[in-house]
């Protein structure tokens, strides 16, 4: 066999849609109920769509019916997580990779805010520790400029 | 080598990990448990607290797929897992000290974590009764260096279906004598993590379990934690409407096989299978053995080595006829659970008088 185009491989269309066997569906409605709670008590919501047995086609159709929104943030911690709103207000996809791109899992958050964006308390502790000693550094620097 | 006293969180700070990389590593860790993402502050809170835990891994007759499960595992990866979490203290495979040196350091630190250490056994080993010439290492034989090993240990880890079930080593005529961790161990907390090869999540799902609530996850009637072999592979399955409306693949490359219809005539074990892969899937995430177009083998399931045809249709519960179940199937009218629930059965008393598929009949099934 002289080259990989001499061997006969079809590929085959999955659009006529019987791979996708419409798990999507199920979980826009949890999204709904969960958009409900939110605005009627302010409690937010988070779906592991990693549990979900999804179909090869049921992840694309759940993101082409959420869309793509006004806020996209990307966190470099531990590899990229990458944090989009969707069309829908208050319906995130947060999406958590490791530093080689693999997926380590992906997550609707239906909420004002996904936790991972807010400032961590514990990261907070160090925060004047950190500025005072740049301060010094700066200063430092300063004088040796002048 | 001792495991480090201070508690995983401190560990992490002083690795420089940020609160965020924290949450993050807690996010896919609650994804592997199958847990909520609502308990996620809740298993940080716990692991935060969680003491390292000195692990020692033997493997005895094995084909190292276990462990080349693992370090494929990319959540978290190994380096996390292995330097991060646990203190490795033995393993073949992965361990720098060979000979007299490595033996020396399983020997300490089984001596200086008497009672705590997590003790991970890959592969089967000959029994008690059997010939212990079989399989030994350093002239030690698999079944003195297991219960040497065991008597200090907080629990034990079958890892693979070797070490759970007997695997193939067990499979007739079992030349060895081959026999499962779990038949010789009886007085310790024991977890098996079976699979030919288990998924690699699976395997640090329960080593991060055991470190978020220090001890062992709630397991099924084989000793398997229920958060990953609580459901058949059948029920979790994205083919299973297909099943349900009676639409199979009658061959590898028909119309049915080409529009992802159900596998089951092809000899899919998914209904008598308990495992992760529908979920959790293979080579990170992209695929998995039934989405790529081949039937559940049943690797996870005790004996499947001598359950017959890879390729040949699942046992048909006692009562019904073939046609019967394949007709009820067609009309959709019967309950896959049922059918699971009853096939699981019948493979399990048909596994013992079945004689493994010779070569031939292998062509005649394709």
């Amino acid at each position: 066999m002289s080259a990989l185009s001499s061997i006969p491989i079809r590929v085959q269309s999955m659009s006529h849609g019987t791979a996708n066997c419409g798990n999507a569906v199920p979980i826009l409605h949890e999204v709904r109920h969960a958009l409900e709670r939110l605005i009627a008590t302010g409690e937010g919501t988070q779906i592991d769509l990693n549990a979900i047995p999804f179909g090869p086609e049921d992840e694309a159709h759940l993101l082409a019916v959420l869309g793509v929104g006004e806020v996209r943030a990307t966190i470099d911690a531990l590899g990229p997580t990458h944090v989009q709103e969707t069309a829908i207000p208050g319906v995130w996809l947060i999406d958590y990779r490791i530093t080689e791109d693999q997926r380590l899992a992906l997550h609707l958050d239906i909420g004002d805010i996904p936790e991972i964006l807010r400032t961590q308390r514990q990261d907070l502790d160090t925060a004047l520790t950190t500025l005072d000693a740049r301060l010094t550094s700066a200063k430092d620097r300063a004088q040796f400029e002048y | 080598m001792t495991a480090k006293k201070h508690s995983v969180g401190e560990h992490l700070r002083d690795q420089g990990v940020s609160r965020r990389a924290f949450l993050k590593f807690c996010t896919a860790s609650a994804s592997l448990l199958a847990l909520s993402p609502g308990l996620i502050p809740a298993l940080a809170a716990a692991l935060e607290q969680a003491r390292r835990p000195s692990v020692i891994w033997l493997s005895f007759q094995e084909c190292t797929g276990c462990t080349e499960s693992l370090t494929r595992s990319h959540a978290p990866t190994v380096e996390d897992l292995i330097l991060e979490m646990i203190s490795l203290d033995y393993h073949h495979t992965l361990q720098a000290a060979a000979g007299e040196a490595a033996e020396a350091a399983r020997e300490q630190a089984m001596k200086d974590n008497f009672g705590q250490y997590l003790l991970i056994v890959d592969g089967s080993l000959p029994g008690p009764d059997a010939n212990p010439g079989y399989s030994t290492i350093a002239g030690v034989s698999n079944y003195a260096m297991l219960m040497e090993a065991v008597e200090g240990a907080a629990a034990v880890i079958a890892v693979g279906t070797c070490a759970a079930f007997g695997g193939l080593p067990e499979a007739a005529p079992n030349p060895t004598g081959a026999v499962a961790v779990m038949d010789l161990i009886k007085d310790k907390p024991l977890v098996n993590v079976s699979g030919c090869p288990p998924v690699p999540m699976v395997i640090t799902g329960v080593l991060a379990h055991y470190l978020a609530f220090g001890r062992l996850p709630e397991l099924d009637e084989y000793h398997r934690p229920l958060a990953f072999f609580g459901q058949s592979i059948h029920d979790r399955c994205y083919r299973r409407p297909f099943y349900d409306k009676g639409l199979f693949a009658e061959t590898f490359d028909d119309e049915g096989a080409r529009a992802g219809w159900c596998l089951y005539r092809l000899g899919c074990k998914g209904p008598s299978t308990y495992n992760a892969c529908a979920t959790m899937r293979w080579n990170s995430g992209t695929s998995w053995p039934i989405e790529a177009g081949h039937p559940c083998l049943g690797c996870s399931e005790p004996r499947f080595w001598d359950a017959g045809s890879f390729y040949a249709p699942l046992s048909v519960p006692t009562g019904l006829s073939s046609n019967q179940v394949l007709t009820a199937g067609a009309a959709g009218v019967l309950v896959g659970g049922t059918v699971a629930t009853l096939a699981r059965r019948t493979v399990e008393t048909a596994a013992v008088s079945r004689q493994p598929v010779t070569a031939d009949e292998l062509e005649q099934t394709l």
